[in-house]
C-alpha cells in the first residue's frame, strides 16, 4: 500500500456499558476514499468520532501522518490535518456564512484568504449568502456550508459523516459530485454513508460495519458491486 | 412629567445593575452550561478588595479591584469547575452552589460576619436636582458604567477573531472545538470576562450601600440569574433586556403600588416572572437560533 495517512489499530469505543466498536483495524492510505457502510448502530460515526476526538477511546490507537491522535482534544486533532463534517451538520445558525467559514480556519495562519476564495468558487450558493445568516440556508445549502467550513481548515483527512442524509435526491448528487471532486484533487477522505450503493461505487475501498466489528472490506468489484454487496449486507432494496 | 423622567432614571439605574449581574451569570452559562452562583463570591471578593485598598487612590483601587475578581474567577474556573466540567448539569449546579458557600464563610471567618464600610467616591452621594427632578450622580455612573461594559463587551463578541470564536463555543461547543477553538481557552475567558463585570458590580453595589458583609452579591447573583431566565438563559441580549425588563418591573411596582402593598414589591415580581415563565419557558429570547449576541 502507498504512504498510510490513517492507520486505526484496535480501536475500542465505549458509551458507558455499551461498547459500540470492538477493536477495529483500518489503514487508509495517502489520496485513498475509503467508504464506511452498514446499518444504524454498526459504529460508523463512532468511529469518525474517534478519530476526530469527539470520544475518547477506550482501547487502541489512531495515527495521523505518524503522529498518534487518540486521546487528543478535537481541538488539538483538527491541527494535525483531520476535519470532521458530522452528521447533522452542526453548522453555528446564528453566525453569518462569512463567520462559519472564518470559525473553520482557526487553526488556520497563512493563506486563508486563496482558501476561502477557492472554496466559495467551489460553492457558489455560499458566496451569493455570504452575509446571511447561516441558520436560514436550505439544508443543501448547510451542508455545502458545513463541507466548506471543515475545508477551511486545509485538512490532510476529511471524514465525512452521512452528508447526504435528509437531502433531495438533486442534492446527494451535489454531495456526491462534490466528494468525487475532492477525492480526484488528492484529499484523503473517510467517507460514512446510509446511501451504501453510491458510497461503494465512489469508494476505492469500502469497510463494512456491523455491531462495532468491520465484517468485510474491499473494492466495489471485490464485494460484488455496490448494489449486490448493500443488499447483502445491509438487508437495502435499492 | 417630572414624575416620569425620576421614574426612568431610576428605572434604567436599577435595570442596570440586574443586567449586570445578569450578564455575568449569562456568559459563563452560554458557553458552559453551568449556572455560576459563585459569581456572587466574585463580587463579594471585589467588595472586600475596595475596603482594603481604602487608603489608596480610586483609580489604583479600581485596577485590584478588577485584577482579584478576573483571578479568582479564573483561578475558582481552574480548580473548582475544570474537573466537573463533563459531569451532569446538577452536580455543575451544586459545584458553584458549594464554592459560593465555602467563600462566604472564608470571608466570614477572616473578616468578620459585621459589615465592613468604606467610602468609594463623593460622587455615590452627591445628586443633581433639575427642577423637581432629584437624581442622584450614583444613578448616572451606573448607567453610563453598565452602558460602556454591554457596549464594549458587545464590540469585543461581534468585532474580533476571539469574540468570534467564542460566539461560536456558545452556539454549539463540540462543532467549535471540532474546528479547533481550544475549549479551555474559551472558558477561561468567558470566566474573565464574568469576573470584570462581577468588580464592576462590586464597585456599584459598594458605592450605593458603603458597606461590604460575607453575603455581599448573594441578593445580587439572585436577581442576576432570575434576569437572566427571564430574557433566555443562554443569550447576552436575553440577559441584558431581562435586567432592564426586571429593573423597570420593580420600579414600577415601586411607583404605584399602594403604601401597604410596597413591602410586597419583590414578591409581586417573581410571581410574575412566574407567570411568565409559565407562558414563555424559554425567556424573552429563545437561545440557539440566530438571537445570541
Amino acid at each position: 500500500m502507498a504512504d498510510v495517512l490513517l492507520s486505526i489499530r484496535g480501536l475500542t469505543v465505549r458509551y458507558g456499558s455499551v461498547t459500540a466498536l470492538h477493536g477495529i483495524d483500518l489503514d487508509v492510505a495517502q489520496g485513498e476514499l475509503v467508504a464506511l457502510v452498514g446499518p444504524n448502530g454498526a459504529g460508523k460515526s463512532s468511529t469518525l468520532a474517534a478519530v476526530s476526538g469527539l470520544v475518547r477511546p477506550a482501547g487502541g490507537t489512531v495515527t495521523v501522518g505518524g503522529v498518534v491522535v487518540s486521546g487528543l482534544a478535537p481541538e488539538k486533532v483538527v491541527r494535525q490535518g483531520v476535519a470532521l463534517v458530522p452528521e447533522g451538520r452542526n453548522i453555528f445558525a446564528g453566525l453569518t456564512v462569512a463567520e462559519n467559514l472564518a470559525i473553520g480556519a482557526t487553526v488556520r495562519r497563512h493563506g486563508v484568504a486563496e482558501d476561502l476564495e477557492r472554496e466559495l468558487e467551489r460553492f457558489p450558493i455560499l458566496r451569493e449568502r455570504y452575509r446571511q445568516q447561516a441558520g436560514l440556508l436550505s439544508g443543501g445549502e448547510q451542508q455545502q456550508l458545513a463541507v466548506a467550513r471543515a475545508l477551511m481548515s486545509k485538512p490532510r483527512l476529511l471524514l465525512l459523516d452521512e452528508p447526504s442524509l435528509g437531502l433531495a435526491p438533486r442534492l446527494v448528487d451535489l454531495v456526491f459530485e462534490t466528494v468525487a471532486q475532492l477525492h480526484r484533487e488528492g484529499l484523503t477522505i473517510v467517507l460514512v454513508e446510509q446511501n451504501a450503493t453510491r458510497a461503494v461505487a465512489l469508494a476505492d475501498r469500502t469497510s463494512v460495519l456491523r455491531t462495532g466489528r468491520i465484517v468485510r472490506s474491499g473494492t466495489a468489484a471485490e464485494l460484488g458491486g455496490g448494489a449486490a454487496m448493500a443488499a447483502e449486507y445491509l438487508g437495502e432494496a435499492s | 412629567m417630572s414624575e416620569v423622567v425620576q421614574a426612568l432614571v431610576n428605572a434604567l439605574n436599577l435595570g442596570g445593575l440586574y443586567a449586570l449581574y445578569a450578564l455575568g451569570v449569562a456568559m459563563v452559562f452560554g458557553i458552559l452550561r453551568l449556572v455560576n452562583f459563585a459569581h456572587s463570591s466574585l463580587i463579594m471578593a471585589g467588595g472586600y478588595t475596595m475596603v482594603f485598598a481604602a487608603g489608596l487612590p480610586l483609580p489604583v483601587r479600581l485596577v485590584l479591584t478588577v485584577a482579584v475578581c478576573v483571578l479568582l474567577a479564573v483561578l475558582l474556573e481552574l480548580v473548582a469547575f475544570r474537573g466537573v466540567r463533563t459531569a451532569a448539569p446538577e452536580t455543575m449546579l451544586v459545584t458553584s452552589f458549594a464554592v459560593s458557600m465555602l467563600l462566604a464563610s472564608l470571608a466570614e471567618t477572616l473578616f468578620g460576619a459585621l459589615p465592613r464600610a468604606t467610602d468609594v467616591d463623593p460622587v455615590f452621594r452627591a445628586s443633581w436636582t433639575f427642577g423637581t427632578v432629584y437624581v442622584p450622580k450614583t444613578n448616572v455612573v451606573t448607567i453610563v458604567v453598565v452602558a460602556v461594559l454591554i457596549g464594549g463587551l458587545g464590540l469585543f463578541l461581534t468585532r474580533t477573531p476571539t469574540g468570534l470564536r467564542m460566539r461560536a463555543a456558545a452556539e454549539d461547543f463540540a462543532t467549535a472545538r471540532l474546528l479547533g477553538v481550544a475549549a479551555n481557552n474559551v472558558i477561561s475567558l468567558a470566566f474573565a470576562i464574568s469576573g470584570v463585570l462581577a468588580a464592576a458590580a462590586a464597585v456599584l453595589l459598594l458605592g450605593a450601600n458603603g458597606s461590604v458583609t460575607p453575603s455581599f452579591g448573594f441578593n445580587a447573583v439572585l436577581f442576576g440569574l432570575i434576569a437572566a431566565v427571564v430574557g433566555g438563559l443562554a443569550s447576552l441580549r436575553g440577559a441584558v433586556l431581562g435586567g432592564f425588563v426586571l429593573g423597570a418591573a420593580s420600579q414600577l411596582l415601586q411607583e404605584v403600588l399602594p403604601a401597604g402593598l410596597a413591602p410586597f414589591r419583590d414578591a409581586v415580581v417573581f410571581a410574575t416572572v412566574f407567570l411568565l415563565l409559565v407562558v414563555r419557558p424559554q425567556g424573552l429570547i429563545r437561545s440557539g437560533q440566530g438571537v445570541r449576541v
